[in-house]
């Protein structure tokens, strides 16, 4: 025998364990049991088996590895004794799980135990069966279990009717032998045999829709009769728990009712009479009645439609909510949650106690009731909602709130029909909680207010006053930059006072007061502060009285560590300097924003450009970025729109640069020049875009223009007056890339401006590169100079059948040897007809340029009223030498 | 369907585990600490149920000790709360006055109740009599 500890008994061994200290200890006493039990193990020692496998579920259950003694189980299940099987079985059930291969031994030992003249054997080899049973041991077991169905002792037939659950679950294949023996088990007046059998059944039903016809046309009124005694049975001591005898069979039948009701009109309407009863009879001071009257609400909400019913279980619901337990309050949101889509109308009668809910200090119940005001919100309801919301958005716990948020920012856009209530919560929630809402928020925010003309004024107040108490939020911060920026001067004078208004005094200098303080707050993130700085040039000529202090805050930032704010500092500051003649041109205020592009571009974005750009670590080449970023497009959205306000516009730009204006307008072509540079000035002034495009200028135009940009008058050669070009101050991430092929890249961008026609003996014909009778693509096809490999390629498509398309989406494929870069596409939708037309910019890289030739294959995929199309080819009439 | 059944106390200790599907030790490890982590730190005043991973935890709390079910979501919740109870009840009346340590020394018993109460995780005898009559004729068998 085994010297040190195996005939310490269980309860010595719980002792010494619990006497440790410290876990090392812990460790020590268990390692040393175990391997008392391992020897003893080695040993076969019989006497001990039983008490060591006790010691292994204890030891098993403090998280220890026992796998050593899984074999032992085994060997106690196959000896003949009741108290060895006992604890064999135990220790199967806790140390084995059904995926261990030690089972298919034990299958075996379960088929003579199941067959066992001694029931309370049977008894145990059908509790294991049920808890670990595997599909395998369900096939080969199945028979023995379908037999003890109707073994005489309910004990047996109980735990039989459980396994045959567990054993459908694992093979459905097998429900149909069981429909028989279950609905058999439905007669039964022993409660423990009745509660499985109905479980039973209910799982039959799910499974398959026979059993489920047969159990319908069979048992449905033997079930309501069942649940009809059940419901008046006389108090029964054996059963009763506060008052109500055997509240989880009533919860088991009335689940199984509910299977068979659920679209069967007939079932449905024998069942009405007795749920009418459960649900008005049954007493809802204690759990125990509420949990049979929510199992029973459930019930009624799934069955076939039965008006008066209804109205009961949600008036059940109304009560439950008005409760003050939290757990009926809660299973209460959750079945209101269900039933709104049967009936709104009901739910919506109790839209203040489930307002009240998402107040509730737990936040499982703040969290359920607040997705069922979000489904309950209608045109009627959602302004005094709306406003209880956004109150109680101040006094909420920081973890609530940025669901908080995001709800009421979901339901304020939703009902955004009215301007001026859409802006106001906007700002609401953006002065309260801005910082946990996406930047496209505050973006469709901006949009909607440049929209709103007639709102300017009272948007640029209110946010005034919005701001003197609360500066916290970044994104708030944002949107009164931009807004103070462009309508500045419809602050100061009350212009376009609104009835409900109360005027304010400001004067210009508190107006700007506001913007340096944005600039200058420590919590301002970099694109605030570049917002705040194009704010101040904006207001410099909005308020003249201003302008010399606004250069001063300005010229603050001339040394400004990032490198975008230096650069504005010293731009804006030049051109309050010396510029003053033009700068009110230049700083009008942006033409409106077009909301449908907005719209079409933030759906089209992917999901990861969502974030804002931070200045200058987005050193983008143009054209090369798969989506443009979100505030680019923003700010930028109708620069490409925007006819040319007037010829100066070429001035403007060669002003900036600090060239003789009368210089340029001698030039052929300078008027030309007029519609882009004002562009790129627009691109200039918006934020956190790269300047590149007034690089990429130049290139465009032939040497002669480059020349007159040049500072001094052309004298060199036109390579060096490039050279020259990009090392004036303005374009400062030019030096880093000089070189032709540094400005190929900045062409990218650009090769669906005109000026792509001029690049001389580059240009291609455009060729017909698909053409169905639904569709035209047309390629046209540049290179730039400098780099032969590539050939940019400007898609059209058109249109020609007499259905507009709808999610248009063009993707293309290329051999190895190519290299495939697709920009995103100007939009998502086609007209019908060819009258209008999406482009989409591609660039190929042909690695083996000169000996073979462009190939590529496409897919277009569309809809039509909402129908998918799709269309592929290949793409084979490339020119030869591209 | 209940899921596991966890009874632990206020440190964490584990005095009850069944399972009624299958999971490797580590991840009961796992989730026993994590069931744990969830209940221990409720405010009495919240709900007993918790959302875990796509189902969800039951508990009640008696004295020290916390009897945690884990459950599909559609499950009737309150039926669980009741049964829990239940549990509870004949656990006293088998005990006469039950304690965390009748519970750990007697832990194999505490095993064979649940058996004849809970099968493959669905509800098998709701008579405490019937139960506890049950316990005394398999006691008689050792």
């Amino acid at each position: 025998m085994n010297p040190f500890s195996s005939d310490t008994r269980l309860r010595d061994m719980i002792r010494a364990i619990r006497a440790c200290k410290t876990a090392a200890e812990e460790r020590g006493v268990v390692r040393k049991e175990c391997a008392a039990i391992r020897a003893s193990i080695d040993a076969n020692d019989q006497h001990y088996r039983h008490r060591n496998m006790s010691k292994l579920m204890f030891i098993h259950m403090l998280g220890y590895p026992t796998h050593f003694g899984q074999m032992e189980c085994l060997k106690l299940i196959s000896s003949p004794g009741f108290p060895e099987k006992r604890i064999g079985y135990l220790g199967l059930m806790l140390l084995v799980d059904e995926r261990q291969e030690v089972l298919m031994l034990v299958t075996n030992s379960l088929k003579q135990d199941l067959n066992h003249t001694n029931q309370y054997i049977v008894g145990l080899a059908l509790c294991a069966l049920g808890n670990i049973c595997s599909a395998e041991m369900a096939r080969d077991l199945a028979p023995e279990v379908e037999r003890l169905l109707q073994f005489r002792d309910p004990n047996i037939r109980k735990k039989a009717a459980i396994c045959s659950l567990r054993i459908i679950k694992k093979v459905p294949d097998l429900a149909e032998n069981f429909v028989n023996p279950a609905t058999a088990l439905l007669r039964e007046k022993h409660h423990g045999v009745l509660i499985t059998g109905v479980q039973l059944c209910t799982e039959l039903c799910k499974i398959s829709s026979e059993a489920l016809e047969h159990i319908r046309k069979k048992c449905t009124e033997g079930l309501v009769r069942t649940l009809k005694d059940l419901a008046n049975s006389p108090y029964s001591p054996e059963y009763d728990i506060a008052g109500i005898t055997d509240p989880f069979l009533h919860i088991k039948l009335l689940r199984l009712l509910r299977a068979l009701g659920e679209g069967d009109a007939d079932a449905s309407d024998s069942m009405n009479d007795i749920l009418a009863q459960v649900a008005s009879k049954t007493e809802s001071n204690k759990v125990a009645g509420n949990a049979i009257l929510y199992e029973c609400v459930q019930t009624i909400m799934s069955i076939e439609d039965n008006g008066g019913l209804r109205v009961l279980a949600i008036n059940i619901l109304g009560r439950f909510l008005s409760n003050r337990d939290n757990n009926i309050r809660y299973v209460a949101l959750n079945m209101l949650m269900k039933a709104v889509s049967a009936d709104t109308q009901a739910v919506q009668r109790h839209r203040a106690t489930i307002l009240e809910c998402v107040k509730d200090s737990d936040a499982s119940i703040r969290k359920r009731a607040l997705e069922l005001v979000y489904i309950l919100v209608n045109e009627a309801n959602v302004k005094p909602l709306t406003k209880e919301l956004v109150d109680y958005l101040e006094v909420s716990d920081q973890d609530f709130r940025e669901d908080l948020t995001t709800k009421i920012c979901s339901i304020v856009s939703k009902f955004s029909h009215e301007k001026i209530w859409y802006i106001d919560q906007m700002l609401k929630l953006l002065s309260k909680a801005g910082n946990f809402l996406k930047d496209e928020v505050w973006h469709a925010l901006i949009v909607v207010i440049s929209n709103a003309s007639n709102l300017h004024g009272y948007t640029v107040r209110a946010l005034y006053k919005a701001f003197q108490t609360s500066t916290e939020e970044e994104t708030f911060v944002r949107v009164a930059m931009w807004c103070l920026g462009e309508y500045g001067d419809l602050l100061i004078n009350n212009v376009e006072m609104l009835d409900i208004e109360d005027p304010i005094t400001v004067t210009e200098s508190d107006a700007v007061d506001v913007v340096e303080h944005a600039l200058k707050r420590h919590s301002s993130d970099l694109t605030t502060k570049e917002m705040a700085l194009v704010a101040l040039l904006k207001l410099s000529s909005r308020f003249p009285s201003c302008t010399e202090r606004i250069r001063e805050i300005i010229i603050q930032y001339k040394g400004n560590l990032v490198l975008e704010l230096q650069q504005r500092s010293i731009e804006f500051n030049s051109i309050i300097a010396k510029h003053q003649n033009i700068s009110s041109t230049l700083v009008e205020r942006m033409p409106v924003l077009d909301e449908a592009t907005f719209n079409a571009r933030r759906a089209g974005s992917l999901p990861d450009a969502v974030s804002t750009p931070t200045g200058p670590s987005v050193n983008l080449p143009n054209g090369a970025v798969k989506s443009v970023a979100p505030l680019l497009d923003l700010l930028d959205l109708s620069a490409d729109d925007t006819p040319a306000p007037s010829s100066s516009g070429g001035d403007f730009l060669n002003d900036l640069i600090g060239v003789d204006p009368s210089v340029v307008s001698q030039q052929p072509g300078a008027i030309h020049t007029s519609k882009n540079s004002t562009d790129v000035l627009l691109d200039l002034l918006s934020i956190g875009s790269p300047s590149a495009p007034i690089e990429s200028l130049p290139v465009q135009r032939n040497s002669s223009t480059i020349d007159i940009l040049s500072p001094s008058t052309s004298k060199r050669e036109p390579i060096s007056s490039l050279d020259d070009l990009s090392s004036v101050s303005l374009s400062s991430r030019a030096p880093s890339n000089t070189g032709a092929a540094s400005m190929t890249d900045l062409l990218d961008g650009f090769a669906s401006g005109p000026p792509a026609s001029e690049n001389n003996g580059l240009v291609y014909p455009p060729i017909t590169a698909f053409e169905s009778s639904s569709l035209r693509l047309t390629f046209n096809l540049s290179k730039q100079p400098g780099s032969p490999q590539t050939t940019n390629v400007q898609a059209t498509f058109m249109n020609l059948s007499s259905n507009a398309y709808t999610d248009f989406v063009f993707q293309a494929a290329v051999p190895k040897f190519l290299q495939l870069l697709l920009d995103p596409a100007s939009g998502n939708t086609l007209p019908a007809n060819g009258k209008g037309s999406i482009t989409q910019n591609l660039k190929v890289t042909n690695s083996q340029h000169g000996k073979k030739s462009l190939v590529m294959r496409i897919r277009i995929t569309y809809k039509i009223n909402g129908e998918d199309k799709l269309e592929e080819g290949q793409i084979t009439n490339f020119p030869r030498d591209l | 369907m209940i899921r596991f059944i966890l009874l632990q106390n206020r440190q964490g200790k584990t005095r009850l585990a069944k399972y009624y599907v299958p999971l490797e030790d580590s991840e009961k490890h796992k989730v026993e600490y994590e069931v744990h982590r969830l209940v221990v730190n409720r405010d009495p005043k919240y709900t007993n149920f918790v959302e875990f991973r796509t189902h969800k935890i039951i508990y009640r709390r008696y004295a020290g000790l916390f009897f945690s079910l884990c459950v599909d979501i559609t499950d009737n919740e309150l039926a669980y709360l009741e049964c829990i109870h239940l549990f509870v009840e004949i656990l006293d009346h088998f005990f006469s006055n039950v304690c965390e340590l009748d519970l750990v020394f007697n832990f194999h018993k505490v095993y064979l109740i649940l058996d004849e109460f809970i099968l493959a995780g669905e509800l098998q005898e709701t008579s405490k009599k019937a139960i506890i009559e049950r316990m005394g004729e398999l006691e008689k068998l050792e």
